[in-house]
């Protein structure tokens, strides 16, 4: 498999270096594996950070800016950070006011993030934390390791960053934040596995007439194998799966989200059939966003993610955000 | 057994771990995210270094130090795991130069607590467990029917690969794995597997 890179070893590295070549309003510290706003720590702002493996960008250093993520900690290719880099980025951005850590729900992102909240309150450091799980491919349950965070990652950071940035408490940010991950659902589905640098090869053969339903953001099989069938009717099994979860209803904020490997004007026919399907249902489309925001390297495929909106979540997605990756109203 | 003895044990551990690199990694592509080797090599080459840079004076500062590395190198879910059980086995074996088979087993008991507790898994939920438990268990019994070490290492890397082979057939209920429901079903844990690896590196 072909890949623009120098090294498996250093894909990582040289990749925030370039990402701090390209945005001056960033600070990137490459060794440490930490990315920052310029003007952080910014006194009596509460401050977000989240964090996982690589592979998923923009998600999550792409959202670091005004309006968003204060700072981001990649991990490697698809391994959560380790607590150092959480509490580098933690120390790094906190104004006084507290610091939000966003988390998808991952086994090990769970306990590399509650590690460094230990140290970061050994330090005295005022640190919450919300557990995005928005995937609905995975039953929840004791026996379970519970729903994979994915794209609903992407409304948590942008929402609860329009409330830090308006000034409210830490208190306030947390609990916007699970509100927005209380609402929000996701289902994925790839057409093709994807090739992680180190091992240089497809993570699994996915024969051409066949897709995986259920996938996660880490190039893992899904929960089932199906044959590849219409982008009508794969929006349908996506959106079935939602609304089965959540019925949709009212106002929804939609993203329609590549994976890393689908040409964007494939996502926009997937995201005719959503906006079709939610009609059906009698609910409306009220903000919507098309493109590769959380994806898994170069898999081809596509996720949906609805979050039922009020019009106070409609108030702070519309609010002012300036991120390499997500941009508007400044 | 003294610092030296561990000392060995780890680079046994760092070389058997760097042989199975790949094996690791694709066991860990067909039902979880394809990294598993790659940090676990990564993890125990930094390993490798903090011990020259600081070579320890015993067996619980040596164990100690080489949980520290893996917490703070590896990441995932691997690298708190793994260091958790390295940091409980140094916590429990304190300052004594010397430890004995009894102080290993009972380590290795609370090694385990240490790493069920984070992870939240039981036997059987196709994780690290699956082979860690037994181990555990059969140095315990080794050192009450009072076997010489040699004997009980060879029993406790035979109960782990045992362990680990028999996660093949089970549904996983914790771990990235989980999340492929009836799919994860005939295929070795990876976790597993690297535990079984880390125990047959025990050595006389």
């Amino acid at each position: 498999m072909k890949k623009l890179i120098n090294d498996a070893e250093s894909v990582v590295a040289d990749a925030l270096t370039g990402l701090a070549a390209a945005h001056p309003a960033l600070r990137v510290d490459v060794e440490a594996r930490v990315v920052w706003r310029a003007d952080a720590p910014r006194v009596g702002k509460v401050a977000l950070v989240s964090g996982g493996g690589s592979g998923h960008e923009p998600l999550h250093a792409g959202f670091v800016g005004y309006g968003m993520l204060d700072a981001a900690c990649p991990g490697e290719i698809f391994t959560s950070p380790v607590p150092d880099q959480v509490v580098a980025a933690t120390e790094r951005v906190d104004g006084g006011a507290g610091v939000l850590h966003v988390i998808k729900n991952y086994t090990g992102d769970v306990m590399n993030f509650e590690l460094a909240a230990e140290l970061c309150a050994q330090q005295g450091m005022a640190v919450a934390s919300v557990l995005v799980d928005d995937d609905v491919a995975v039953q929840d349950s004791l026996y379970t390791a519970g729903r994979r965070g994915t794209g609903a990652t992407l409304f948590v950071e942008k929402i609860a960053g329009a409330v830090a940035e308006a000034g409210a408490p830490l208190a306030e940010a947390t609990r916007v934040a699970g509100a927005v991950v209380a609402r929000s659902r996701s289902f994925g589905i790839a057409l093709t596995s994807c090739a992680v640098p180190a091992a240089g090869k497809p993570t699994f053969d996915l024969p051409e007439t066949e897709v995986e339903l259920g996938i996660g953001i880490h190039g893992e099989p899904g929960r089932t194998r199906a044959p590849l069938a219409s982008a009508r009717d794969l929006a349908a099994v996506a959106m079935d799966a939602v609304h089965g979860d959540l019925p949709l209803a009212g106002d929804l904020l939609v993203m329609v989200n590549g994976m890393g490997g689908t040409p964007l004007i494939e996502l926009y026919i997937a995201f005719a059939e959503v906006e079709a399907y939610i009609r059906g249902k009698g609910a409306r489309v009220a903000r919507s966003l098309v493109g590769n925001y959380v994806t898994s390297l170069d898999m081809q495929g596509f996720s949906v993610t609805v979050c039922q909106l009020d019009d106070e979540l409609t108030e702070l997605w519309d609010a002012p955000v300036q991120t390499p990756s997500l941009r508007w109203g400044r | 057994m003294d610092v030296t003895f561990f000392t060995a044990w780890i680079q046994e551990i760092i070389r058997v771990l760097s042989i199975n690199r790949d094996l690791l990694t694709r066991l860990d592509a067909a039902i979880g995210d394809a990294d598993h080797g790659t940090n676990l090599d990564r993890g125990f080459t930094s390993v490798r270094q903090a011990l020259s840079d600081t070579p320890p004076d015993t067996p619980g500062q040596l164990l100690t130090l080489v949980g520290n590395t893996l917490i703070r190198r590896v990441g995932g879910a691997s690298g708190p795991l793994y260091g958790s059980l390295f940091r409980q086995l140094g916590k429990s074996l304190g300052d004594a130069p010397e430890v004995s088979l009894d102080d290993l087993a009972a380590a290795f008991a609370t090694g385990l607590e240490s790493v069920t507790r984070l992870g939240k898994a039981a036997e059987g939920d196709k994780t690290m467990v699956d082979a860690l438990a037994p181990a555990a268990r059969t140095l315990s019994s080794a050192a009450r029917e009072g076997l010489k070490p040699g004997e009980a290492f060879g029993r406790a890397a035979a109960a782990a690969a045992e362990g680990a082979k028999a996660t093949i057939p089970l549904q996983a209920r914790k771990g990235r794995a989980s999340y492929l429901g009836p799919r994860s079903v005939g295929h070795e844990d990876p976790g597993a597997a690297s535990a079984a690896l880390i125990l047959s590196a025990l050595h006389p």
